[in-house]
């Protein structure tokens, strides 16, 4: 069987890679921005713009506290500082370096946070956070962006290298579709309505926006009409296109690789409950830690996949 | 600014000592005791050395620049600034109070002008001071940055990350002074949690060690900071030690942890202030 997609793919690339290429570029077109990374330059695909820039990089080593305090500082001065790690390192171990010397402080800081989530796969729990959208998204001043393929990822790059404040970009390890276009224009806070449907909504961030691609198919083939918005900021959220989304459908499953608890779900049932209360689905992680295991395997295994999407729209239409 | 005569100057130190004094007082909160043993420090730095402009703009091109990391200091760093023009000294009235400019720590929200960056939560000011200083190397600005720590904070490990970096790199245009008093607030820095031999630590990350044996003599600290400058420029981040006593002008403040964090009740303000001479006018 195969599935009638409204987005298809030729090619899979990590979206790593789409933050490398886009740090590249904003490199070339602003001598403002800087790199930092604490020894993980490989892995954040930030080896380029060192190399092409070595006085503009700055290695840090594995200190990452000290690294985020260096980028508020180099703010100081009118540089644009992109400190890249894992986003474990990036969020839970320097939360109070970023919450006062960053967000509070409102420092021009790009924040860039790879190996997100539990496509991670094999390193596990320890490296898989899943905690970072909640920790980010609750400091004032944060903008919290997770961009769902290659190309995204490297438009959202190069599109909050011209955004003045601290933003959290988070993306992630895995080779995984690019499905959508490498000539889109990023507007940061601005939802994207990929598919429009009228029975359910089915709001995504990050890989899971493919998952939700692929689950509108299979909801059609059953005469289920879904409406695909991929949330690709998650903070500021916008919640003129949720809301006009959700008074078309009256329901709606939102679809995330993080915890269920502080993630896009949360923002989207605050904004559903305050504004137009309405059924809502969370696909997430159930308050549980993640595991060694391929990415595939770990999304099957915890939920975050297309099948469960689709499980969870029928929920949330049950609800209606 | 024009440079003033030491007598001028350590009639400053005693009104930063006043007005500190007075703040805390008012509010019944804050940090009385490391401010009046940094009181030559903040009076040596603002009115003598620093190349500064209280003007004030965020990006300090072209300036020296100064970061608190031990911000629970902020009385004495924002008589300093209030006294060097940065804002108004009748402001020093609204410390800690509510819709003030002059926050419990140092902020940048309200847009105090000379402040910043947020401290307050320990360790995070050297690896500022650090990242302004590289910044500066980049914008070709060969202006000093500066930065005040405690010595209790040199128990964060941030703070070594930083002095490791720093060596590291070379950061040459950055005078780092720890405020070498002895005392935390839950008593003496060696009962609380010993910092050992502190200058064979920063010697051993790779730091010039400047010695600044009395802190409190303004004579001694202004030659101090003079060294300190002749330092910079050769390769390795200069670190001031600077000996202080925590409570420093006051007879029953002096060398103790009692006064870390306690403010003076109205009987204590007013002994207190009939030891330092209103010398610029109280706010």
């Amino acid at each position: 069987m195969s599935l009638d997609l409204k987005f298809t793919y030729t090619e899979k690339k990590d979206t790593r890679s789409g933050f490398g290429d886009g740090f590249l570029e904003v490199g070339r077109n602003n001598p403002d921005v800087v790199g930092l990374c604490a020894d993980l330059i490989g892995s954040l695909k930030m080896g380029a713009f060192q190399k092409e820039f070595p006085d503009r990089f700055f290695q840090t080593g594995i200190a990452e506290a000290n690294m985020i305090g260096l980028a508020a500082g180099m703010t100081i001065g009118g540089k644009i500082p992109f400190a890249g790690t894992f986003a474990n390192f990036a969020t839970g171990r320097v939360y109070d370096q970023i919450r006062q010397s960053v967000a509070y402080s409102e420092k021009n800081i790009k924040i860039c946070a790879s190996h997100a989530g539990l496509t991670l796969g094999e390193d596990g729990a320890t490296h898989q956070i899943l905690e970072d959208v909640g920790m980010m998204k609750m400091l004032p001043n944060m903008t919290v962006i997770n961009p769902c393929d290659y190309n995204q990822t490297k438009a959202a790059t190069i599109a909050i290298a011209d955004h003045h404040g601290p933003v959290y970009l988070r993306f992630g390890r895995p080779s995984w579709p690019i499905f959508t276009p490498a000539d889109q224009k990023f507007e940061i806070g601005k939802a994207w309505k990929m598919i429009d449907g009228k029975d359910v909504t089915i709001f995504a961030t990050g890989h899971l926006v493919w998952e939700a691609v692929v689950a509108e198919a299979m909801l059609r083939e059953e005469g289920i009409h879904a409406e695909v918005i991929n949330i690709h900021t998650i903070k500021p959220l916008d919640q003129e296109a949720i809301l006009e989304s959700v008074a078309k459908t009256g329901c709606a499953v939102s679809a995330e690789e993080h915890q269920i608890n502080g993630g896009l779900g949360d923002s989207i049932a605050q904004t559903l409950i305050l504004h137009h209360p309405a059924p809502l689905e969370y696909v997430g992680v159930y308050d549980q830690f993640g595991e060694s295991g391929t990415p595939a395997q770990l999304l099957e295994k915890y939920g975050l996949n297309a099948e469960n999407i689709v499980k969870a729209a029928k929920r949330a239409l049950e609800r209606k | 600014m024009e440079k003033l005569a030491i007598e001028q100057l350590q009639k400053i130190c005693t009104q930063l000592r006043r007005d500190v004094l007075r703040m805390v007082h008012a509010v019944q909160s804050g940090h009385p005791g490391a401010p009046l043993g940094c009181a030559e420090f903040f009076v040596g730095l603002y009115f003598d050395k620093l190349r500064h402009n209280p003007d004030f703009n965020m990006d300090g091109k072209g300036e020296d620049l100064f970061f608190l990391s031990n911000g629970h200091l902020s009385a004495g760093w924002y008589s300093v600034l209030a006294r060097s023009g940065y804002f108004p000294i009748e402001e020093l009235r609204t410390f800690r109070k509510i819709n003030s400019r002059l926050q419990g720590h140092p902020a940048t929200e309200e847009g105090l002008p000379g402040i910043r960056i947020a401290s307050g939560s320990l360790g995070q000011g050297l690896s500022v001071a650090i990242g302004a200083a590289q910044a500066k190397k980049l914008n070709g600005d060969d202006t000093l940055v500066y930065v005040l720590m405690g010595d209790g904070e040199l128990q964060e490990g941030q703070v070594w990350e930083a002095a490791m970096y720093g060596a590291h790199y070379g950061v040459d245009n950055l005078i780092a002074t720890v405020d070498y008093n002895g005392q935390q607030i839950d008593g003496p820095t060696e009962k609380v949690m010993d910092l050992k031999n502190l200058k064979a630590k920063w010697e051993a990350f790779g730091w010039e060690v400047n010695e600044i044996k009395n802190g409190n003599n303004l004579q001694s600290v202004l030659d101090g900071l003079e060294k300190a400058k002749s330092m910079t420029g050769k390769g390795k981040p200069v670190l001031n030690l600077l000996y202080t006593e925590m409570g420093y002008g006051v007879d029953f403040m002096v060398g103790t942890h009692k006064w870390h964090g306690s403010p003076p009740n109205d009987e204590q303000l007013a002994n207190a202030l009939s030891q330092l001479e209103e010398t610029l006018g109280d706010y």
